[in-house]
């Protein structure tokens, strides 16, 4: 069998303006009902094994009563570089073309390692079969499939609104256009914090704002290379 | 090598029926300890089976430690595989006389640890009845096992060690197996008759018995190092801080051998004692473990040292954090750990009195092998429990299934142990023959001298 490097055009990617994030937490609540993501409840959430392919992570900052919280929605890195690729044994985890990290579920065995190897801890394992209380269970997406206990899950970028609008622009002939995807989490946020497009498009809104002089990217020393690019937040300290 | 013990050389005869006392009729108590055994490995199994059914979730395992009791098993059991057979054919290429009675029981501890020790993977697996997408099978998909994955070194390299060591103690056996089949009637004397493989004791087998044993005790070694090397690449390779570092191939061999050689120390008195084996495994043999064992623990407690020193001096925030937390939380366990495996082991393994008590031997391999687990679990509870970002930062708390399963693992050990010296000699009867043929008396000056003369 002769194995050919898939190539595309397309090269996913991420900002995330922390200076428009209120910590809301409309995008982790987006995500869990687009991609079926399980309910875990409060017992369980407590001991770690909370499900949230995007979480709102709070941090405090300074002594009570100067005391202010800072946030920061942290999903998959999709890193081009990831951590999590080479350890799986059994290519569940891979790189596409389209530069996604993505996850085989079907082919998922569930050591775990990808989630020890991902300095992000962005991997979430099903401890136990899926479920939801009623009526969540009558909202289930038909796009997404839900997986069994024992596996890994992540966040995908929205796959399935990526599929769809590749078939969309590929019915008319034509490439697909900047702001024609919306993953859920972009697709919820009131302030537009969160924006998603073609990297490999420099016209596109995502690179445009990728070029910004406050870009970081999670704990970027490791090389891990993230797609998701944090525009700094700040400024506000002075703000009485 | 002297002794005051021993005079005459034995008939082979009284030999052969003193040191295969283990495999005599069983009696009640026999029964009583197999039934014992089985019923732990029982309620394992029926905790193993509620976590297949139930999901992963039984385990004490959440999202920032995601491997506990289980990985930590493994790596303990493997360990312990590490010196039976490393011990055995280092002892054997040196040609050190006092081996003769300590290999056989070496030898098999590796492969019922190892065959433990494989056990753990699978129990650890999310989807344990997926195993197959392990092996490289041929697949109309094209789909293959990642071989850049330390995981899959790790399978490899079990299953060269399964593999090894069992020809390592097979091979050692043929000659027992022929005897066996000698004495023995009835099905007995079908069975040892078809694992002997029609040896009959010419001088041409006994040359090719001696060459093949050395060339198994040589090649062994470096499959020894090699396998735990890859299970310590397992964390190694990883970018998880506090796992990311060289010394782990190193460390985690001398670990591996440290833990081995003091459960080979723990099943000779518990051999010597249940087999009434006195006369054979003496306080000599205890003298000569104990010095490896000194040794070895030196080399430990020197890695130790090193990983630990270059963590503090570095004072990189995370790996600092890592271990800051390790010693908060764990402090006594780390405790425990060093007081056992250094303070108390390098000091009283320096005394000759010590190394030849055998109670006092017995307590220091327990002291070594707790000091072990709870080495393996500092390795990985702490530092999965803080990693990098500190939002998710947890920790863990093992449950009543992993707690079963572990206690069917020593049971299981137990049990395969016990089964083994039912049917098999426990002490090697070739090799302890062969140093009663060569042991004579010389007369030097007034005075008489046990010694003991090879060919070289």
């Amino acid at each position: 069998m002769k194995v050919r490097k898939e190539e595309s055009p397309y090269k996913w990617g991420m900002v995330i303006d922390l200076d428009r994030c209120t910590g809301c937490g409309a995008c982790v609540v987006a995500c869990h009902a687009e991609n079926n993501v399980p309910f875990v409840g409060k017992k369980l959430s407590g001991y770690g094994r909370a499900m949230h392919w995007l979480r709102i992570e709070r941090y405090w900052e300074g002594e009570y009563p100067n005391v202010r919280a800072r946030f920061i929605p942290v999903l998959c890195q999709h890193c081009e570089d990831a951590p999590c690729e080479p350890v799986c044994p059994v290519y569940a985890s891979y790189h596409n073309a389209e530069g996604l990290n993505a996850q085989v579920y079907n082919r998922c065995v569930g050591t775990r390692y990808c989630a020890n190897n991902c300095p992000y801890s962005v991997r979430y394992f099903n401890f136990f079969e899926p479920h939801w209380p009623k009526p969540l269970d009558q909202q289930l997406s038909p796009d997404v499939t839900v997986r069994s206990k024992g596996v890994m899950e992540k966040c995908s970028f929205c796959i399935q609104r990526i599929r769809r609008g590749k078939e969309t622009a590929k019915l008319e002939g034509r490439m697909v256009q900047d702001g024609e995807i919306h993953p859920a989490c972009a697709q919820t946020c009131p302030p537009e914090a969160i924006v998603f497009g073609n990297m490999a498009d420099p016209t596109s809104r995502v690179f445009r704002l990728a070029q910004s002089p406050r870009r970081f990217r999670l704990i970027e020393d490791l090389g891990t290379d993230p797609v998701v690019i944090y525009l700094k937040g700040g400024g506000r300290e002075y703000v009485k | 090598m002297s002794n005051n013990q021993e005079n005459a050389p034995k008939s082979a005869e009284a030999l052969q029926k003193e040191l295969t006392s283990s495999m005599s009729r069983p009696t009640w108590k026999w029964f009583l300890l197999s039934g014992f055994l089985g019923l732990v490995i029982i309620w394992g199994s029926i905790a193993w089976a509620y976590q297949l059914r139930t999901g992963m979730g039984v385990a004490g395992i959440n999202l920032p430690v995601m491997w506990g009791f289980y990985i930590i098993s493994f790596v303990f059991w493997v360990g312990l595989s590490h010196s039976g057979t490393m011990v055995s054919a280092i002892l054997r290429l040196v040609k050190a006389n006092w081996r003769r009675p300590i290999l056989r029981g070496a030898e098999a501890m590796t492969v019922f640890t190892i065959l433990v020790a494989a056990n753990f993977p699978l129990i650890h697996l999310g989807r344990a009845w997926k195993l197959l997408y392990f092996i490289p099978l041929p697949n109309q998909r094209g789909l293959w096992p990642n071989f850049r994955s330390p995981l899959l070194w790790d399978i490899m390299a079990i299953n060269t060690y399964i593999i090894g060591s069992s020809l390592f103690l097979y091979l050692g056996m043929l000659p027992d197996l022929a005897i066996l089949r000698d004495r023995s009637t009835g099905w007995r004397k079908k069975v040892y008759g078809v694992l002997a493989m029609g040896w009959r004791g010419t001088d041409h087998e006994w040359r090719v018995f001696a060459r093949a044993s050395t060339m198994m005790a040589v090649l062994i070694i470096p499959v020894a190092v090699s396998v735990h090397s890859i299970v310590s690449w397992d964390f190694a390779m990883t970018l998880v801080p506090g796992w990311h570092s060289t010394i782990f191939a190193p460390y985690f061999v001398i670990g591996a051998i440290y833990s081995g050689v003091a459960a080979v120390i723990t099943l000779m008195v518990i051999i010597r004692r249940a087999f009434h084996l006195e006369a054979y495994l003496r306080p000599l043999h205890f003298d000569n473990m104990g010095k490896i064992l000194l040794v070895v623990s030196l080399l430990w407690s020197y890695f130790y040292f090193a990983e630990v020193l270059t963590i503090w001096y570095g004072h990189k925030p995370i790996e600092w954090e890592v271990f800051r937390y390790t010693i908060e939380k764990y402090w006594y366990l780390i405790g425990l750990m060093v007081f056992g495996n250094s303070f108390i082991t390098i000091p009283a393994l320096c005394f000759k009195k010590v190394r030849r008590s055998i109670p006092a031997m017995l307590v220091l391999s327990l002291f070594v092998n707790v000091g072990m687990f709870i080495e393996r679990f500092l390795i990985i509870v702490p530092v999965l429990s803080h990693r990098n970002v500190p939002f998710v930062w947890g920790h863990y708390i093992p449950t009543w299934v992993e707690v079963s399963i572990m206690a069917a693992a020593f049971a299981g050990f137990a049990l395969l142990y016990t089964l083994f010296a039912k049917f098999f000699p426990i002490v090697s009867l070739n090799d302890v023959m062969e140093g009663e043929h060569y042991k004579s008396e010389v007369r030097l000056g007034r005075g008489r001298l046990n010694t003991i003369i090879t060919e070289d």
